[in-house]
């Protein structure tokens, strides 16, 4: 079970502008194993859109990948040319978006874009017909065959979302990616999702990694968890180790901050003031310095590394390090 | 007298009933939250008391004047009492004007030609903390959170008395809307402001309103204070939406009581309680028709409440 699926390893993607390279992503590293749930928290500009593209290639043409290497299966994707990567995409690898409106074509009848989507196999149309049928009926679309001569606007937010996801599962994935897939939806169709994705997980036994900045969520369905500021990882862990015991200050505030564990009426919410550094010119030493209560001379002088500090559990502090707390 | 008194309201596109009946009161510097699932016809209220969509029946009276159905023109002066704060925040500012443009845009619709608009532009950057450079920039300048700091600026530039905020913390991060939360606390303390807020996040609602209104399908289910609905749900539509309410903690193993479904379509109304094909502890009375009780000051439509 600690096969590794997907593998991270020391990740830098810059982004040319007329600035200057804006330092998106700094020595990312973390791993997905095969039939895990890995989530990956962190507010807006964490980089983890662009993490997204950059495992599945889809990256912006003043992309510059600096270092590292996006291993799938032991094989590095950042090496592998264009035509291999477009028959992985999809196929062992498949994403379904955050905005469940604008992922299907309006023109063409579900039916249609999910046999479509079945354009390597050999089966007969009427074959591609009923596997179309057994995935909507497996993400709980009510009369399956009939809704697959409707349009996408027939449907409602939620059902487009578990159709967006029947056909990311339908070539039967080893690695789905979800990218913030309930953030534009209601906290009943929420939950309806996270839990349709945790059962088809079971069944289709395929790898999640689920992005997403509701806390909530991730603690509910996700095995792991990688906490990400400002383009770097600053944590990673078991869901347990990071939600009740988080070894780096910026993912303590951000627990802290979520008003879902606040029981009582509070008349001022925690937040983490200050603002995420300039990527274009980064200062020296820990990137959350600024905004840290607990910051110290070192943290200004050197960048803390991303330390194991017991089983499975990373988080990149100088407060970890006992001698510098002194 | 209450602030805000909303009675029967009604509102129909075509054969499409939105709204089939709100009531509610909103009284001075209080916050009243309205909470239910997407289409449940929260915008469409707040929007027809904005005098921004149309309700054909009911009433809503301000300050016990009559609003429901006024002319543009009699509106105008009114919307210096009422102000709104839309969903899309970015959307809802002009992209070729500048934030100082659009946060004194309202003294200019209103004709009070004697303010010195640099000065308020600086006065209500400053109040909801903004640096006073950002007059000069441009909408697509902002990041999500600013924008919504500029809207809750303009919202307050002519000092209203009711503000009604559509989903005021939509798509922010969480320390971002812990940041407007408090500054809408804290400016409603301050300045006595009554607001309407909509919101699906029932952990904002616990933080910022007084008292809370359930919709389902263009009617309120239940109300009552904050504090008794989160404590005490009777409605089983309430108790499954607090019951969809991830919590930070992987070890909370709720409850969940899962919701059937979709909501049914307006065009063919369930008939009884319309909540029943959905409901999870729905009883052979509730092919009935269900009224609005009021007991206590905790309203009801439901024939087999719950607790």
């Amino acid at each position: 079970m600690t096969e590794s699926l997907l593998e991270i390893d020391r990740l830098s993607v810059d982004y040319e502008t007329a600035r200057g390279d804006l330092k998106a992503l700094r020595d990312i590293s973390f791993d997905v194993r095969k039939g895990e749930i890995v989530g990956i928290v962190g507010e807006s500009g964490c980089g983890k859109s662009t993490l997204i593209s950059s495992i599945l290639r889809l990256t912006a043409p003043n992309t510059r990948f600096r270092q590292g290497a996006v291993r799938f299966k032991g094989e590095d994707l950042l090496q592998l040319p264009e035509r291999k990567m477009r028959n992985l995409r999809g196929a062992d690898i498949s994403i379904v978006f955050q905005d469940p409106m604008q992922t299907h074509n309006p023109v063409l009848s579900i039916g249609q874009q999910m046999l479509d989507i079945q354009h390597r196999s050999k089966a007969s149309k009427a074959e591609k017909r009923a596997r179309a049928a057994q995935m909507l009926g497996a993400v709980g679309i009510p009369d399956p065959e009939a809704r697959l001569a409707q349009f996408p606007h027939e449907f409602s937010g939620g059902m487009r979302q578990r159709i967006a996801i029947a056909m990311a599962l339908m070539s039967e994935p080893d690695l789905l990616i979800a990218d913030e897939p309930t953030t534009a939806l209601d906290a009943t169709l929420e939950v309806q999702i996270i839990e349709r994705l945790q059962e088809l997980q079971q069944e289709f036994n395929c790898a999640i990694l689920f992005i997403s900045h509701h806390l909530g969520v991730i603690a509910e369905l996700c095995d792991r968890v990688v906490v990400m500021y400002a383009g770097a990882v600053v944590e990673s862990g078991e869901v347990r180790e990071i939600f009740h015991d988080p070894k780096h200050p910026y993912t303590r505030r951000l627990i802290d901050c979520d008003p879902g564990h606040i029981k009582e009426r509070a008349r001022v919410l925690p937040t983490i003031p200050g603002e995420v550094p300039d990527l274009a010119n980064l200062p020296g030493g820990c990137i959350f310095r600024d905004r840290c209560d607990q910051a110290m001379p070192r943290c200004t002088a050197e960048v803390p590394p991303l330390d194991q500090l017991k089983n499975g559990h990373h988080a990149a502090c100088w407060l970890n390090h006992k001698e510098a707390a002194e | 007298m209450s602030l805000l008194d909303v009675k029967d309201l009604k509102t129909s596109y075509g054969p499409v009933n939105v709204l089939a009946g709100v009531s509610f009161t909103v009284e001075q510097g209080e916050t009243y939250a309205l909470v239910g699932e997407s289409g449940s016809g929260k915008t469409t209220v707040i929007r027809a008391i904005a005098g921004l969509a149309p309700a054909q029946e009911g009433s809503v009276t301000f300050e016990g004047r009559e609003i429901r159905g006024a002319s543009e023109r009699e509106l105008r002066p009114l919307r210096k009492d009422i102000a709104m704060m839309f969903q899309d925040p970015v959307g809802s500012l002009s992209p070729r004007l500048t934030i100082r443009s659009l946060i004194t845009e309202p003294y200019r619709i209103q004709g009070m030609k004697d303010r010195d608009l640099d000065a308020e532009a600086r006065r209500l950057l400053e109040m909801v903390n903004l640096p006073a450079h950002f007059a000069d920039r441009y909408p697509y300048q902002l990041s999500g959170g600013q924008a919504r700091r500029v809207g809750v600026a303009r919202a307050l530039a002519l000092e209203p008395k009711l503000i009604l905020a559509d989903e005021p913390t939509a798509g922010l991060d969480v320390s971002v809307q812990g940041e407007l939360l408090n500054l809408m606390n804290d400016l409603r303390e301050r300045l006595g402001l009554a607001m309407v807020i909509i919101t699906h996040n029932l952990n904002v609602v616990r933080h910022v309103a007084d008292r809370m209104g359930i919709m389902y399908l263009g009617r309120l289910v239940e109300e009552g204070t904050t504090e008794a609905i989160f404590k005490e749900p009777r409605h089983p539509y309430t108790r499954c939406l607090l019951s969809a309410n991830p919590e930070p903690d992987p070890d909370a193993r709720l409850e969940r009581i899962a919701l059937k479904g979709e909501p049914p379509s307006l065009l063919r109304r369930p008939k009884g309680c319309e909540f029943r094909e959905r409901c999870p502890f729905a009883q052979e009375i509730c092919s009935q028709t269900p009224q609005w009780e009021v007991e206590n000051g905790h309203g009801l439509r439901c024939l087999a409440p719950l607790g």
